[in-house]
């Protein structure tokens, strides 16, 4: 394990170099995850791989499944038992899991799943993409449930984001889901685990361990009385909307005096970033919110932009999912469009640079 | 003391029992429970031995026995 | 007086939404008392199924989980994973075990995951209205087999036991019917044995039960319980498949 050392603020930082699948089982492990089934599928195989070697040395237990499916009812079962558990995989492994995540959420269990994407739809490809968005962020199962979904721009971040998850999850009592892709995932950068610790263990006493002394408890999802199943979508939306009060959060970059605002996460970011500065050096009043909770949609942050801009560039490595969001959020009070690349192709600061230029000079010509 | 305590709310007339008593003293009752069935009656207590086969084959739980 | 049969601790009192004749209710009770005779009620975790049975955790007296169709025996992973100590167990019927489910029942046996399945195989699906299912009879009416189920098209009953019996997981194995006092008696015997190799660790273990589904077979309770004796056990054959020395 190559270790860099880091002097900041005066403190001797340990840095490691790993890549961002590593760094989230990592940091899975030091949340105080020690149940974790999944099943190979790249671009995230590094994870179980982890997993594997790791988590028993912490007396955790890693199973690999027999499929996505059979992972994510693990996955539910183990959680309805009251422990701290994680499952991994890739867009066409999530969607195998969606029937199983739409039970976590509907019986309440706190979770954390991670999609590293990777190009689709259908077999797709194993380069990195963003173009599960829909899928994470509008409950992606059958029936009214949300995930609350945060997107890492870094391996550092993916690995805070991670932790973080298990926390949320249990405050909650619903699936986080960290959407990252095969960037964030395979590439590595200096990651610290300084400030990870597992969160306090707050009590489960509606898990299953065994009937003593207390009457069953019961892991459920069943509702036949058409009324209590109404109210039980109420409750749940009610933590939903706990979330869009709560767990709002994105990252303003050069967005003092910015016109022309970018919007994008994860890896897209990353470059927007270098296209922004690019843009600046030309002169052009670009900047960039790159939102981090996917959902909740940072709507307030983008809403606090409105004023200043006068048009929005949303940019996607997909055909354009987030953009919705952002169309919705903007209300039609400012123009927003959209640049994207996909199946696995990743924009480069310069394509990027190139729309923003098309959109300084009046607009025309963006899609 | 009764040898077969008989919930006629939990019986749904299926007739295992009164296949399997092997002295053929159970019988579907007149009167109908709140499930619209014909509960089993005991009809003559003093030739039951509590062999208790009848509440071996009750799908329901319907019959307590006692010897 | 003694009481000699009584209502078994380990069910709720509830009644069975099942229908006349169904052998659902008699399985739930032959594990309760089970349960009662080992005392592990509240040792238990059990795994309901989608299927008539789905409703089994409204009926066992112990903590209860209730699994996606076909996953119960991952759920059960899972629970069994976190609590090595707990008796887990699953109860599933056979459109959940041996159609949706088969992949998770295999794996979760070649795993060896110190689990006990009890197997309801009524050769039909109950809850959906009398579909057929993998394990339907040949020539055997469904709603979705009018004519009577064609092996040419939809192939064979699917015989789990004998499935199973070659999984090196699988400590203790045996299918068993419900349709008269004498093999109630054993069909209990062989779930309590199932239990007591999962208590000893052994590894997985599974409880074929044969039953009757009067209503969707359209039968008269008593008939259903004829069809099970004459025509299942011919296509079933009972008896311990699988079982490691103790």
């Amino acid at each position: 394990m190559r270790v860099i050392v880091f002097i900041k603020r005066g403190a001797l930082l340990m840095k490691r170099l790993m890549t961002g699948n590593e760094a989230i089982a990592e940091a899975a492990i030091r949340a105080g995850c020690r149940y974790f089934f999944a099943y190979p599928i790249t671009p995230q195989n590094e994870i179980p791989e982890y997993m594997a070697l790791h988590l028993p040395e912490h007396g955790g237990v890693f199973l690999q499944a027999e499929s996505e499916i059979a992972a994510i009812n693990m996955v539910y079962g183990a959680a309805g038992a009251g422990a701290r558990v994680m499952t991994s995989s890739s867009s066409p492994g999530i969607s195998l899991k969606m029937e199983g995540i739409s039970y976590i959420a509907a019986a309440e269990l706190p979770c954390v799943i991670v999609n590293v994407m990777r190009g689709g739809p259908g077999l797709g490809g194993i380069q990195p993409s963003q173009s599960d968005y829909f899928q994470a962020v509008k409950g992606g199962g059958h029936g009214d449930y949300r995930l609350l979904v945060l997107a890492p721009a870094s391996v550092q971040e993916a690995a805070g984001l991670t932790a973080e998850a298990f926390v949320l999850a249990d405050y909650y009592r619903n699936p986080v889901l960290i959407l990252a892709d095969g960037i964030i995932g395979q590439m590595m950068e200096p990651v610290t685990f300084e400030d990870i610790k597992p969160g306090e263990n707050i009590a489960k006493p509606w898990a299953t361990t065994g009937a003593r002394g207390r009457e069953p408890n019961i892991i459920n999802s069943l509702y036949l009385d058409p009324e209590e199943l109404e109210e039980h979508n109420r409750k749940l939306f009610r933590k939903y909307e706990e979330m869009k009060e709560s767990e709002q959060r994105a990252e303003l970059y050069r967005m003092e005096d910015a016109e022309l605002v970018l919007v994008a996460y994860g890896t897209t970011a990353r470059i927007a970033m270098t296209a922004v500065d690019m843009a600046r050096e030309k002169g052009l009043k670009a900047g960039l919110v790159r939102p981090i909770s996917l959902f909740p949609f940072p709507e307030r942050i983008i809403r606090s932009t409105i004023r200043q801009s006068s048009a929005y560039l949303a940019v996607e490595m997909s055909m354009g999912q987030m953009v919705e969001d952002l169309r919705l959020a903007v209300n039609g009070e400012r123009p927003v469009y959209f640049y994207g690349r996909t199946g696995g192709v990743v924009p480069t600061a310069e394509e990027i640079l190139e729309r923003i230029e098309i959109l300084a000079g009046g607009y025309e010509g963006c899609a | 003391m009764k040898k077969l305590v008989i919930d006629v709310e939990r019986c749904k007339s299926c007739g295992i029992c009164i296949e399997h008593c092997p002295a053929g003293l159970l019988v579907l009752s007149r009167e109908i429970n709140s499930k619209g069935y014909r509960p089993v009656r005991m009809k003559d207590e003093e030739k039951c031995n509590s062999c208790l086969l009848c509440a071996l084959v009750c799908p329901d739980l319907v019959i307590t026995v006692y010897r | 007086m003694r009481l000699i049969k009584g209502y078994p601790v380990s069910l709720k009192e509830k009644e069975f939404h099942y229908c006349p004749g169904c052998t659902h209710g008699l399985a739930h009770r032959l594990i309760a008392e089970v349960l009662d005779e080992l005392e592990i009620r509240e040792e238990a975790i059990g795994v309901a199924s989608v299927g008539c049975s789905v409703l089994a955790y409204e009926y066992f007296n112990c903590d209860m989980q209730q699994a996606a169709h076909g996953r119960a025996p991952a759920v059960a992973t899972g629970i069994k994973r976190v609590h090595p100590d707990k008796v887990v167990f699953t109860y599933q019927g056979d459109g959940d075990l041996a159609s949706i489910g088969l992949a998770e029942l295999i794996h979760a046996a070649n795993r060896g995951e110190k689990i006990t399945v009890i197997f309801i195989n009524n050769a039909i699906y109950g809850m959906t209205g009398g579909q057929m299912a993998p394990t339907t009879l040949p020539g055997q009416r469904t709603s979705t087999s009018p004519a009577g189920r064609s092996s040419s098209e939809t192939g064979f009953p699917l015989k789990i036991a004998e499935l199973l019996s070659t999984v090196e997981g699988v400590a203790y194995l045996a299918r068993v019917s419900l349709h008269d006092p004498a093999h109630i008696v054993e069909g209990k015997r062989a779930i309590k044995t199932a239990f007591e190799y999962q208590l000893a660790g052994r590894g997985f273990s599974l409880v074929e039960i044969l039953a009757a589904c009067p209503t969707n077979w359209g039968m008269t309770p008593l008939k259903a319980l004829e069809f099970v004796r004459d025509e299942m056990l011919k296509v079933y054959p009972k008896g311990v498949y699988r079982r490691l020395e103790k």
